[in-house]
C-alpha cells in the first residue's frame, strides 16, 4: 500500500518517459565502441600485465591498433586472426606485441574473421573465475544473518593501501558491512588503469587490481571473524568504467559507483563516451551480480537540494532505464539520493524524510543508497553530529538500504579512524532506537510530507517529459542536472569513440547477455 | 610605546580557568596503560589535572580518548597579529554600485578548481548564481561576468582560458589538501604566470577551507578567502583592488 498516496499512473508515465528518452541513446550505443570497452574485452580474455614503462598491455595493443590499423573493427578483430596465426594465447600475442614481435596491423585488410571461436576458451576461463566468485559471495551472504535495517557503509581513503586496510578492518570490527575504497583524486581522468599495489594517492588510493585483491583479502579474513560478509566497494566511472568493473568482477567487489551521467555533468567527460561505457560497464555487473551505486546525490551538492529533489528522481528514472537496458536486476540497482537541505531551511527533516519514503515507494526492489550531509557541514562537529543523527533517522525509517555514513569531521579531513568509529556508534545507536519506528507511523494524507513527495513526483514528470521531448543530448546541454551544462561534442575522451566497423564482431558482451536470460529462464 | 599587555586564558564557567577538551586516538590497545598515556600526552600539552572522562577501544591495538583539564598557557591578547584582507567588505547591492560607478565594462573572473582536485563546491559557492547559504554567486552580479570552468582544470588551461576571455580577476579554489597537494599546486600556478611574465595581468585569488590570507600572500597570491567567506567578500576585495589597479576605469 502506497505510504504516500502517490499517483501510479505517474509513476509508470515517469517510467515510460525513461524508457523513451533511451531508444535514441541505446541505438547510438549498440552502433558504437570506445577504447576502454575493448581493452576491457582484452582483460576478459585474461590478458594482464605492464610493459617496461608500466603502461598496461590491454592500452599497448589498444593503442597499437589505434595507430597502425583501425580500431573499428574491433579488438577481436585482430586478436583472432593472431591467434590463429601464431597458436599462442592472448597474453602471449600481448608479450609479442610490446616487443614489437608481432604486428596485429597486417590484418586490417583482412575480412570479417571466421576465427572468434579462438577466443572463447579464454573468454571462458575468465568466466569461470567469476562465478566461482559469484558462488562464493553468494555462500558466505547465506550464512550471514538477515537484518532489515540499512547496511552502514564507510569509506577509507588514506592513499595508501596498506593504511586503507588499517582503517577498514577497524570499521568492521567496529560495525561496517561495507567498505569504499574512495579512489585517487583524477583517476577518473587516466584514460589506463594503474597497475599493482599502491601506497601513495591524494584523498584516496588508486583503483588497481593488486588493491582490490589486498583489500579483498584482508576483508574476507575480518568478515569470518565476526561472522558476516563484508561488502567491498569502488569506482567503475570515469574513463575506464568497464575495465574497473571486469577487474571488480574478478576480484569480487560487490559493489560499483556506476552512474550514466555523473562523469558528463561532474567530470566533463564526453556524452557519448560515457554512454557506450557505461552499457558494458552495467552488462559486466549486471552478470557478475554487482550492485551499482548511481550518484545522483552529487546533484544536491551543486544545486539546492529543496529546489532540485525533482532531478535526482528524473534521474533516477533514466538510470534504472540504463541498467534495465543493460539486462540489470533491480535487486542490483542501488539508485541514489541525498540528506543535503540547508539546515536553516524549516521542516528541512520532514522534507527529507518525504523525499526518502518517495523514493523508497517508487523503487520497491533497489537497494537505495542514501548520502550524508556534506555540503552543509561547517567544521562545527558537535552539530554535524547531529545533522548526521537526522540523517540516521531518516535512513532507518524509511528503509533505506545502502546507508554511507556522515563523518563530523566532513568538510574537514579525509575521517580519521576515531571519526569512523564514532559514526558508526550513532548509527547503531540509531538503528536500535528506531528500529521499527516506520512501521509505527502513517503520514498525514494531508500533510507536508504527503505534499512534499507528490509535487517532486509530479516535477520529475514534467522534467521527464521535456527531456523526452527535447531528447538527452540536447537536455545535458540545456544543463537540466545540477545545472550543469555539456555539450554533445565536447569533454574528455570523445577521440576514444568508435562507429563499429561493419566488420566489427563481438562475442563476450553478447554471450553475457545470453548467459543472464539463459539464467532468468532456469 | 607598545600596548597594554592582556593576558587571557580559555573560558570554562569561570574567568581564566583555561578548562580545555580534546579528544584523539592513540595506537595502544585500550586499558589502563592507554589511559594514562592520553593523561601524560596532556600534561605534555600544559593541560593540568587531565580528566579521561571517556574512552573507547577502536580496533586491536587503537583506543580513542576525550580529555578535560585545566591549560596553563596564557595568551596576551594584545600581541596576537593576523593578516587579513585589507579592503571594506561590501553588500551585493554595493558592490554593483560600486562596479557602475567605477568600472566603463564589465569585470571578468574566471574560476576553477584546479590541479587533480575534483571539489567544485567551494568555486560553485562563490560563482554560481545561486551561490551558499543565502549569499547570491558572481555569476548573479551586474557588472560581472563570472565564468567557471568547474573542477580538474590544469593549471595551464586555466590561464588560457583567462587570457581567452580576457580575465581581471583569477579565483581558484583548493578542496582536497591531503599531504599538502594543493601547496605544490598553487605555487605552480604562480610560476607558471611568472614565467609568462602575466603575474601583474590579473588579480589572483584562492580558497578553500584551509586557504586562508596569510598563505595566500606567502604563496604569492593577493588574497586568500577560507570558510564562511561569501562572494561578495571576494568581490569586494578584487573590485576595489581593481580599482586601485586602474583597470577598465571610466
Amino acid at each position: 500500500m502506497s505510504r504516500l498516496n502517490l499517483n501510479k499512473n505517474i509513476i509508470e508515465s515517469c517510467r515510460k518517459l525513461a524508457k523513451d528518452v533511451l531508444i535514441d541513446v541505446q541505438s547510438y550505443i549498440d552502433k558504437h565502441t570506445t577504447k576502454t570497452v575493448e581493452r576491457a574485452q582484452l582483460r576478459l580474455l585474461s590478458i594482464d600485465g605492464v610493459n617496461e614503462f608500466n603502461v598496461p598491455l590491454v592500452n599497448v595493443i589498444v593503442d597499437h591498433i589505434t595507430e597502425q590499423a583501425d580500431l573499428s573493427k574491433g579488438v577481436l578483430h585482430y586478436l583472432s586472426y593472431a591467434v590463429k596465426e601464431h597458436a599462442l594465447s592472448p597474453q602471449q600475442i600481448a608479450e609479442k606485441i610490446v616487443k614489437k614481435q608481432i604486428d596485429l596491423a597486417k590484418y586490417e585488410e583482412k575480412p570479417k574473421s571466421p576465427y572468434l571461436d579462438l577466443l572463447i576458451p579464454y573468454f571462458n576461463n575468465i568466466l569461470e573465475k567469476i562465478d566461482q566468485m559469484k558462488k562464493d559471495r553468494a555462500a558466505f551472504i547465506a550464512k550471514t544473518a538477515k537484518k532489515e535495517t540499512p547496511s552502514k557503509y564507510v569509506i577509507v581513503a588514506t592513499g595508501n593501501i596498506y593504511e586503507d586496510i588499517e582503517q577498514a578492518v577497524s570499521a568492521v570490527r567496529k560495525g561496517a558491512e561495507i567498505i569504499a575504497v574512495i579512489r585517487t583524486t583524477g583517476q577518473s581522468l587516466l584514460d589506463y588503469v594503474p597497475y599493482g599495489p599502491t601506497t601513495e594517492g591524494f584523498g584516496g588510493t588508486y583503483a588497481t587490481q593488486a588493491n582490490f585483491k589486498l583489500m579483498r583479502k584482508a576483508l574476507d579474513e575480518v568478515s569470518k571473524e565476526v561472522n558476516r560478509y563484508v561488502k567491498l566497494v569502488n569506482y567503475a566511472s570515469g574513463l575506464c568504467m568497464p575495465e574497473i568493473v571486469a577487474m571488480g568482477a574478478i576480484e569480487r567487489l560487490d559493489m560499483m559507483l556506476n552512474d550514466s551521467l555523473y562523469g558528463i555533468i561532474f567530470r566533463d567527460i564526453n556524452m557519448k563516451r560515457t554512454f557506450v561505457d557505461q552499457y558494458f560497464s552495467r552488462v559486466l555487473s549486471a552478470y557478475s551480480d554487482i550492485i551499482i551505486n548511481t550518484g545522483e546525490d552529487n546533484y544536491l551538492t551543486t544545486s539546492d537540494a529543496f529546489e532540485n529533489a525533482h532531478t535526482v528522481l528524473a534521474s533516477q528514472f533514466i538510470n534504472e532505464q540504463f541498467a534495465k537496458n543493460a539486462g540489470m536486476k533491480e535487486e542490483l540497482m542501488g539508485l541514489g539520493h541525498a540528506y543535503e537541505m540547508n539546515p536553516e531551511l524549516e521542516n528541512s527533516f520532514l522534507y527529507e524524510l518525504a523525499q526518502a519514503e518517495m523514493a523508497r515507494e517508487i523503487f520497491p526492489n533497489a537497494p537505495l543508497k542514501y548520502m550524508p550531509p556534506t555540503k552543509h557541514m561547517t567544521g562545527d562537529i558537535f552539530k554535524g553530529t547531529v545533522q548526521n543523527a537526522l540523517f540516521n533517522i531518516v535512513s532507518v525509517t524509511s528503509k533505506q538500504s545502502i546507508h554511507l555514513l556522515g563523518m563530523m569531521t566532513e568538510a574537514i579531513h579525509t575521517p580519521f579512524m576515531s571519526d569512523r568509529a564514532l559514526a558508526l556508534d550513532n548509527a547503531a545507536y540509531i538503528e536500535r532506537a528506531f528500529k521499527d519506528f516506520g512501521e509505527e507511523i502513517s503520514y498525514n494524507p494531508n500533510g507536508r510530507i504527503v505534499k512534499r513527495a507528490q509535487f517532486v513526483l509530479e516535477e520529475a514528470h514534467t522534467l521527464l517529459t521535456k527531456i523526452k521531448e527535447d531528447g538527452l543530448f540536447t537536455a545535458l546541454e540545456q544543463g537540466i542536472f545540477a545545472n550543469v551544462s555539456r555539450s554533445e561534442n565536447g569533454g574528455k575522451g570523445l577521440d576514444g569513440v568508435y562507429p563499429k566497423h561493419a566488420d566489427y564482431q563481438d562475442f563476450i558482451l553478447t554471450s553475457l547477455l545470453k548467459k543472464m536470460k539463459e539464467g532468468d529462464n532456469e | 610605546m607598545s600596548k597594554k599587555e592582556f593576558w587571557i586564558r580559555p573560558y570554562g564557567d569561570t574567568l581564566n580557568d583555561g578548562k580545555v577538551q580534546l579528544s584523539f586516538s592513540l595506537p595502544v590497545s585500550h586499558n589502563a596503560v592507554g589511559e594514562e598515556t592520553a593523561k601524560q600526552f596532556a600534561l605534555k600539552m600544559g593541560i593540568h589535572d587531565p580528566a579521561v572522562v571517556h574512552s573507547a577501544p577502536l580496533s586491536e591495538g587503537f583506543s580513542f580518548y576525550i580529555v578535560y583539564g585545566t591549560i596553563e598557557h596564557q595568551v596576551d591578547l594584545n600581541s596576537v597579529k593576523i593578516v587579513e584582507v585589507e579592503s571594506k567588505a561590501m553588500s551585493m547591492d554595493q558592490c554593483e554600485e560600486f562596479l557602475l560607478e567605477n568600472f566603463r565594462e564589465p569585470i571578468v573572473f574566471v574560476g576553477a578548481s584546479t590541479g587533480t582536485d575534483a571539489h567544485t563546491v567551494g568555486i560553485d559557492a562563490i560563482m554560481n548564481m545561486k551561490g551558499y547559504n543565502g549569499h547570491y554567486g558572481l555569476e548573479r552580479y551586474k557588472g560581472i561576468k563570472a565564468i567557471n570552468l568547474g573542477g580538474q582544470v590544469d593549471n595551464e588551461i586555466l590561464l588560457e582560458k583567462a587570457l581567452e576571455h580576457n580575465a581581471d580577476v583569477i579565483l581558484i579554489s583548493q578542496t582536497v589538501t591531503q599531504k599538502d597537494v594543493h601547496i605544490q599546486n598553487l605555487t605552480q600556478f604562480i610560476e607558471l604566470l611568472e614565467a609568462e611574465n602575466l603575474r601583474d595581468r590579473f588579480i589572483v585569488i584562492i580558497g578553500g577551507a584551509r586557504i586562508n590570507h596569510a598563505l595566500a600572500k606567502e604563496l604569492g597570491y593577493d588574497a586568500g578567502f577560507g570558510s564562511k567567506k561569501y562572494a561578495f567578500d571576494v568581490a569586494s576585495y578584487a573590485i576595489q583592488a581593481l580599482k586601485v589597479k586602474g583597470i577598465k576605469q571610466k
